[in-house]
């Protein structure tokens, strides 16, 4: 300002104009930018808004453990729905965790060379592979082979889409711990094992398990790779070998379906998922703050 | 018989092709503290970490030479560096408590492998006391060691390391990161424990290497960076009567 | 003692525990670098059919006619190039306004809840999205949007024809609702790492703050901003069930963005548990294929876009 006032004396009246259209178009600049913020979350809130609007009447005590009507009885529910959405993303949870934890470890202890590299090249490339390729892969592995869609399959398939974020957090967290404590655990002569899982891997663990929270997250919300794996049924199904019903899959296909009493009901359904990310999200949100503040200290 | 616990003999240390300590020869006497006093980069505390093995767990490092504990050398082959760490203790510049382990889960973390319930409970405790932190902490051992001040942390850790009742214990500048007032504490811990341990401590600090060491030694760095030993004497007689003339400038502060 | 130092670090595992801990973790190491290879060869092998019958003018035939086998996959690389211009387009004028709102000039109690807002936006499922598209969104665009494109810009082929409502225009705008919150958070992120004196260096000059937001801020986050586009961008090339519900699903090359249009990636959700034919199933495999490749290409050049700003490699969000 003290720069702008000496200037003043100087500057002829058209120029002290000039720096008053320039604020307009600051102001107008600011109001554009400010406008484009509240249409990303305005949008956000017109679609949860109609979610909720549409999906709260669905949902009652028989939606969530009945099975599935026929077309044309009224009622029914998505139970068969939720029911597989638990195995299938529990069975996936409980692949990714070993596999994407012991990558994680192999990169942080001896990742310095071209091999670790490569992996973690290859680690970033899957995690940008369209969720509906993965879906071909467990289809050509684990479903033409055997003849028949399984819950299996479509574990495996959420298995692949979990493990990027959980390695490259894991190799994160782990690394992020500091030096000194694993030097101050090998210097009372523990092994490097003993270091790294009793010591470093506790240390390391709120921001893991953020990851693993929001690894799930994104499966709860996948669909595309359901459609040749876990196929789909009307019945309560627990065996893993067997096609499975799935609460985003039914979601999908109520949706295109034809009668009003199953769109319904796909609006119950996308409701429930909402739910279920957004209470990920927020204990995603939770474990982080408790990772920070354990860095911190 | 011999007066002498552990000594190095013509040791080097490098990170990759640096040689960051240079040809070192020293033997530390049992039961008394050792100072290492030097300025900063002349290859103290590589070399106190070369006398653990802890050394080569940095990149690229790698140590020739030997160190001899009683007449064995720690790195000949077949030598478990796990073995020789548990023989010898260390203390950190910084205070490193295991975050996720409560105080006296820390203080007990070497393990205690073959002691009962009973056993490990009254071992944390001698290890507390010696370390002049019970006191302090008896009444919150299940709490966690990060809401302890600097001070108790770095206390925390000595209790940690003589637990294990090693032989050695490495100190490096444990109170470089304490106020005056912990280090005072500290200073007289290293006093005490060194009726049962032979301490190695370097330190930044010279006044608080003539007042805790019985034997101190000075390091410097010559042209290229490589630590050098200069000269090893009582404490007494090498800051009044240094022979070598770099530690005569070092000491009265003429150096640098 | 002199020893390669480059193995040191394994040849420190050497008590037993050590041994058994360091073999169980290269055999996880090795299983996931299989499981990423498998993902390559599988695509690969499956497709070997179609390639092997249709070469490499499958990428530039425009029929799919199922019953008489031949494939072609132009109309779906069309529609997902159209579909995924339109998103980026969108997404890229909204997301970067946004973060240039939140991290430039939003107050912090503004700017903490409307990014909590935006990036909730990431964590809505697809298929909420293609719900909310195909109930809400498309008839708007029938009643709406498409009559007003219609009524300005009618004369041009990209808005002429019959609106349907569902169609690549449909779907464009759902993606481009869908790569929102990737746009602005790398955007937001990029610009808050650009040094503070740059913006005292400009305002000493007499300038408003938008004028250092749009001449100094943003032109030297420009490269890290472009990325979190290329990465946005990724995502909608692969994006699947919400496009697939308002893209009207339909293999033609059509002028008109009201037009129905098909993506690589719906076909495949529509058509492959329907394909009957063993030489349909490969057409489709080698759809996801190409699609695989694209994204690889497109995610490698985004992260070393962002990384180079950024310089940490903390991954994209």
């Amino acid at each position: 300002m003290a720069s702008f006032a000496g200037a003043r004396d100087r500057a002829s009246s058209t120029r002290y104009k000039r720096l008053g259209r320039r604020r307009v178009y600051g102001h107008l600049g600011t109001a554009l930018a400010l406008g484009c913020a509240t249409v990303a979350a305005a949008a956000l809130l017109a679609i949860l808004g109609y979610v909720v609007y549409q999906g709260i009447g669905a949902i009652n005590w028989a939606f969530l453990t009945q099975l599935p009507h026929p077309v044309g009885v009224s009622g029914g529910g998505v139970g068969n729905g939720i029911l597989g959405s638990l195995i299938i993303i529990g069975t996936a949870t409980l692949m990714a965790i070993p596999i994407g934890l012991l990558t994680g470890i192999y990169l942080a202890l001896f990742g310095r060379g071209a091999i670790a590299e490569t992996l973690r090249f290859f680690s970033d490339v899957l995690s940008g592979v369209p969720s509906i390729a993965i879906g071909l892969f467990a289809y050509t592995v684990l479903v033409a082979p055997l003849k028949h869609f399984s819950a299996f399959s479509a574990s495996f398939a959420f298995m692949m889409l979990m493990l990027p974020l959980l390695v490259r957090t894991s190799e994160q967290a782990i690394r992020s711990v500091p030096q000194s404590v694993r030097e101050g655990a090998l210097a009372l002569g523990m092994s490097n094992a003993r270091a790294t899982l009793r010591i470093v891997l506790p240390t390391a663990m709120p921001a893991i398990v953020t990851a693993l929270l929001l690894a799930i997250a994104r499966v709860t919300g996948e669909t595309a790779p359901l459609l040749f794996t876990a196929f789909g049924s009307q019945f309560w199904e627990t065996n893993p070998s067997n096609p499975m019903a799935e609460l985003s899959l039914q979601v999908f296909t109520y949706a295109i379906s034809p009668y009003p009493s199953w769109q319904a009901q796909a609006w119950g359904g996308a409701l429930l998922l909402i739910v279920a990310v957004f209470a990920l999200s927020a204990g995603a949100r939770f474990m982080l703050s408790r990772a920070m503040r354990g860095l911190e200290a | 018989m011999r007066d002498e616990l552990l000594a190095a003999v013509d040791l080097s240390a490098y990170y990759g092709e640096r040689k960051a300590v240079g040809n070192v020869s020293i033997a530390f006497r049992r039961k008394a503290v050792t100072a290492l006093i030097g300025p900063s980069g002349c290859g103290k505390t590589t070399l106190l970490r070369c006398f653990n093995r802890i050394h080569e767990l940095s990149f690229d490092a790698r140590v020739e030479g030997s160190v001899l504990m009683e007449d064995q050398d720690i790195y000949s082959a077949g030598v478990d560096p796990m073995a020789i760490r548990r023989r010898i203790g260390m203390v950190f510049q910084r205070p490193n408590p295991f975050p996720t382990l409560s105080i006296v889960d820390n203080t007990m973390a070497y393990g205690g492998r073959g002691l009962s319930r009973a056993q490990k409970q009254e071992r944390a405790e001698r290890a507390l006391r010696s370390a002049a932190l019970w006191d302090e902490v008896k009444d919150k051992l299940r709490s966690s060691p990060l809401r302890l001040s600097g001070g108790q942390q770095q206390r925390l850790c000595i209790a940690r390391a003589i637990a294990a009742e090693p032989e050695v214990l490495l100190m490096d500048e444990p109170t470089a990161s304490l106020d005056p007032i912990a280090s005072a504490v500290i200073e007289e811990l290293m006093a005490s424990l060194a009726e049962r341990f032979t301490i190695i401590a370097v330190t930044h600090n010279m006044q608080q290497a003539a007042r805790v060491s019985d034997v101190t030694a000075f390091m410097l760095a010559d042209e290229s960076g490589t630590g050098r030993l200069i000269e090893v004497d009582d404490t007494a007689k090498l800051f009044t009567t240094p022979s070598d003339r770099r530690t005569e400038d070092y000491i009265t502060g003429r150096f640098g | 003692m002199t020893a390669e130092p480059r193995f040191r670090r394994l040849a420190r595992f050497v008590s037993p525990a050590d041994r058994g801990f360091a073999a169980i973790v290269v055999a996880g190491s090795t299983l996931f670098a299989l499981l990423i290879l498998g993902l390559f060869a599988e695509l690969a092998l499956g497709s070997w059919p179609s390639i092997k019958a249709f070469g490499p003018a499958f990428i530039w035939k425009s029929e799919w006619d199922p019953i008489a086998s031949k494939f072609g996959a132009l109309p779906m690389i069309y529609g997902t190039v159209v579909t995924s211009l339109i998103a980026i387009v969108l997404a890229a004028f909204i997301g970067i306004m946004a973060a240039t709102f939140l991290a430039e000039f939003a107050p912090r109690w503004l700017s903490t809840p409307l990014s909590f807002l935006i990036e909730l936006l990431a964590a809505v499922p697809s298929v909420v999205y293609g719900l909310w598209g195909l109930f809400v969104l498309a008839p708007f665009v029938r009643t709406t949007i498409g009559p007003a494109l219609q009524h300005i810009l009618g004369w041009l082929p990209l808005f002429s024809g019959p609106i349907y409502g569902v169609g690549m225009l449909t779907g464009g705008i759902i993606l481009a609702l869908m790569i929102v919150p990737t746009v602005t958070a790398i955007s937001r992120d990029v610009i808050a790492a650009i040094p503070g004196d740059l913006r005292e260096a400009s305002a000493s000059l007499g300038t408003t703050k938008w004028e250092t937001a749009t001449r100094v801020v943003l032109p030297a986050a420009k490269v890290g901003i472009f990325g979190a586009c290329v990465l946005a961008l990724g995502r909608a090339l692969g994006e699947t069930i919400a496009v697939t519900m308002v893209i009207g699903n339909r293999p033609a090359i059509s002028a008109s963005l009201f037009a129905p249009g098909y993506t690589l990636a719906s076909v495949i959700a529509n058509e492959f548990t329907e394909a009957t034919t063993s030489i349909y199933i490969s057409s489709l495999i080698e759809l996801g294929l190409i699609l695989f490749f694209v994204s690889m290409i497109v995610n490698g050049l985004a992260r070393l876009m962002i990384w180079s700003v950024r310089g940490s490699e903390r991954t994209a969000v």
